[in-house]
């Protein structure tokens, strides 16, 4: 009873749900940090398909070095993104981005 | 025997190729549950699992190292850094903003619609024969052979600027690698850290600007 | 998976000429004898976990036993003496009974779903280090090329566990405990890898078969006697691991004259137990990854392999079965005896600040490790100069095996050079004269490389 091999197209339905889940949850939740976490699946899902390609097709290696410098540069953006949501918890005392609306005209 | 069957039938299958479908499922799965989910800290708990799962298929893909560098710095750091980041940010226990229904409504309408066109576009492409399916099995030595899942030594190897198949040749020069970017990420992420400590750093300037707030409305 | 692992066939395991696999092989032949194939591997599969799972869980006991056994004797009184016999050995046995038949408890104000599956986290996690720990030659449940790389990155997955019951027993002594662990775990985990990688990048492979089976011969070739660099990471992994699995003088997450009993102070019954089971597993695989790396793995280092082993092994099937238990046990033992310090640590030094453990790492453990990192990166330059050989570069030999330059690291692998583990200090002597000889030329030192590895025992 051997499972049938993964291909391709099984990684992609994979990573396509993770990059919709992350768009839908940066568009509707209203915690920053909820957003921030709706940034990182959409990042995750683009990795999954750089590894995905990287192994099934001629790309070779250079998908598993972009999808490394995806994972070190989403460590990067998370640092500077809290530290935003922490300075703006400082002076609102919410992290709800609906609140946020003081450059409005 | 017969109801020992179904189990062993189960280990066989997940040791012969079924771990693979395990994992995707429990990305998905986890992955709508991030969006599903109100409390932020369970969101991040589904998000664990989800990136988790991930980095199970990196390793199903033959990909070991950006496995572990997923679950080291994503799943150890990252996320450690979020929940840390919802400690900090709780103004009361279990802190939920909810989003109204309709925009959960509208946003699940544009996302199976953006799924259905991701899926159509991707699954419409020949990809098997788009060229040889052998490039990653062909690089590399290593004392596991690359096919079952050591590329370490060809990441680093790209990573120093020298491709695999330049270094048993006569060519003076080596093929241009990514020791630049990453020289230069690296300087980044240093950049962003200390930005980041510099920008959460602990200031009481809310009564500052609250007095010069009240000054100016005096004024 | 396509991986060669414990379920794969044994064509595609030759193939591979994956050692690793061999016990694993061995079993799955034996039952392949009697019924279908595909069970086979099932079974095998399953006899590999349940003695891996066997091993965490029967650990714990034993560590929990001598834990109490330790703090008697530092201070001055016997421990449990009454349950199982004179020393009281079932004493644990006796409380995790206990433990069982306690109520699983869930406060009113805790986040149940989160509070129920945390302990989970960090037991899973804690296990799953146990995946790439090498117990013997070719015994090894996972031989990933990565195996430090990876027990690292999922031994920091623990601390998930640990914030996560923190934060959802709705109690503010959790939420400390919680929150002191972040801070703590995620700043040890930095000088924690860089001390690893420091025995990494003097032998050049992240595998820890390789790691371990280069340390062969005499206790001389351990790694933590192979430079100054070494010897002083070896105690400085030791000092953060002890922090990475917080124990004292680190355990500021659960600080019982503090903090009640930190993140699990809300926690009963066998959820409670599974954090111990976890805290004590983890100790022995810190302990197991140092002795991997650096304290010579399942070698003995008194020439036991050349002596008794190796003409075991050499006769096959129970022989090599014996030899490897040896192998296993000489390495649990030197695990153990890292536990035993951890241990007598806790109860002789008193607990630090939370600010003195995040100064002790940031301020002091990270610049040194930093330090040795450069220094090991600078070594083999360095011994050139002096003795015009560079032991360092067997991982540029490693890159190099396509050009046909010779691998320094074959001396070390029993199975391509048998001749060269366990040379005697008199082989190593004549070994250091004979590289007096012979030019500083790297392809020459290359063509002696039995030569090299010989020498590389006095250093």
């Amino acid at each position: 009873m051997l499972a049938p091999a993964a291909d391709l197209n099984m990684y992609l339905f994979v990573a396509a749900v993770l990059f919709v889940c992350g768009v839908v949850c940066m568009a509707t939740k209203r915690n920053a940090i909820g957003i921030l976490m709706g940034v990182e699946l959409v990042l995750n899902g683009a990795n999954l398909n750089f590894v995905a390609f990287a192994r099934h097709t001629p790309l070779g290696m250079d998908g598993q070095v972009f999808s490394l410098f995806v994972i070190v540069l989403a460590a990067a953006e998370a640092a500077i993104a809290l530290a935003i949501a922490l300075n703006f918890y400082n002076n609102h005392l919410t992290i709800d981005v609906d609140r946020a609306d003081e450059l409005k005209g | 025997m017969s109801w020992l069957s179904a189990p062993i039938d189960a280990v066989a299958w997940l040791f012969q190729g079924g771990a693979v479908y395990v994992f995707a499922l429990m990305a998905v799965a986890c992955a709508v549950a991030v969006v599903v989910s109100q409390n932020v800290v369970r969101m991040a708990f589904w998000l664990i699992l989800s990136l988790a799962a991930t980095a199970g298929l990196f390793f199903s893909l033959n990909a070991d190292f950006v496995g572990a560098a997923q679950l080291l710095i994503y799943v150890g750091g990252t996320l450690v850094l979020l929940i840390f980041g919802v400690m900090l940010t709780a103004s009361g226990p279990f802190l939920q903003i909810k989003s109204r229904p309709g925009e959960m409504v509208l946003g699940g309408v544009v996302g199976l619609v953006l799924l259905g066109l991701i899926l159509s576009s991707a699954i419409s492409v020949d990809w098997a024969n788009r060229g040889p399916r052998s490039a990653a099995e062909t690089v590399g030595v290593g004392f596991n052979t690359p096919s079952s899942g050591n590329t370490t030594r060809e990441l680093g190897l790209k990573f120093l600027g020298a491709n695999p198949k330049d270094l048993g040749s006569s060519r003076s020069t080596l093929s241009p690698g990514f020791l630049l970017p990453f020289e230069i990420v690296s300087v980044h992420l240093l950049v962003v850290l200390i930005g980041a400590a510099y920008l959460a750093r602990t200031k009481r300037r809310r009564d500052t600007a609250n007095s010069e707030a009240s000054n100016l409305s005096a004024s | 998976m396509p991986r060669v692992g414990i379920g794969s066939p044994l064509s595609e395991v030759e193939n591979a000429g994956m050692s690793s696999v061999l016990a694993a092989a061995s079993i799955a032949e034996l039952l392949a004898q009697y019924i279908d194939s595909t069970w086979a591997y099932a079974l095998a599969a399953l006899i590999h976990a349940a003695l891996v799972l066997g091993f965490f869980g029967v650990a714990p006991l034993v560590y929990i036993w001598l834990e109490r056994k330790v703090a008697g004797r530092i201070q001055d009184r016997l421990g449990p003496t009454r349950v199982g016999g004179k020393f009281g050995w079932l004493q644990t046995l006796a409380d995790g009974i206990k433990l069982i038949q306690k109520e699983d408890l869930c406060p009113e104000a805790a986040d149940r779903m989160l509070f129920r599956v945390s302990p989970y986290l960090v037991f899973v996690s804690s296990f799953a280090a146990f995946l790439v720990l090498p117990w013997a030659d070719g015994w090894i449940a996972q031989d990933l090329d990565i195996g430090i790389f990876f027990i690292l990155a999922i031994m920091s997955l623990e601390v998930m566990g640990v914030i996560l019951a923190g934060y959802s027993s709705g109690s503010k002594w959790s939420l400390f405990g919680g929150m002191r662990e972040a801070a703590q775990v995620v700043s040890y985990e930095i000088p924690m890898a860089i001390c690893a990688l420091v025995p990494v990048t003097a032998l050049g492979t992240l595998s820890m078969a390789e790691i371990s089976r280069m340390q062969g011969g005499t206790f001389l070739n351990w790694m933590v006697l192979h430079d100054p660099f070494c010897f002083i990471a070896f105690f400085v992994y030791f000092t953060v691991a002890t922090a990475s699995v917080k124990r004292a003088p680190f355990d500021l997450a659960e600080a019982e004259s503090e903090l009640v009993a930190g993140f699990h102070t809300e926690y009963s019954g066998i959820r409670w137990s599974y954090f111990f089971m976890a805290e004590y597993a983890s100790m022995f695989a810190v302990s197991g990854i140092a002795t991997a790396l650096f304290l010579g793995g399942w070698h003995s280092g008194i020439g036991l392999e050349k002596a008794v082993l190796e003409p075991l092994r050499a006769r096959g099937g129970a022989g090599f079965l014996m030899s490897n238990i040896i192998a296993a046990s000489i390495f649990i033992t030197k695990g153990c005896l890292l536990v035993f310090v951890q241990m007598w640590v806790r109860w002789t030094l008193p607990r630090l600040r939370i600010d003195q453990v995040m100064t002790t790492c940031l301020k002091y453990l990270l610049p040194i490790s930093c330090f040795l990192f450069l220094g090991i990166t600078v070594w083999p330059l360095l011994i050139h100069q002096f003795t015009g050989r560079t032991t360092l570069l067997d991982s540029v030999n490693v890159l190099g095996s396509e050009l046909g330059v010779p691998m320094a690291n074959q001396a070390f692998r029993p199975e391509l050079v048998p001749a060269a583990n366990g040379e005697s200090a008199e082989a190593a002597e004549k070994g250091a004269e004979a590289k007096a000889e012979i030019q500083p030329d790297a392809e020459q030192a290359g063509q002696n490389r039995d030569a090299v590895q010989e020498g590389q025992v006095q250093s």
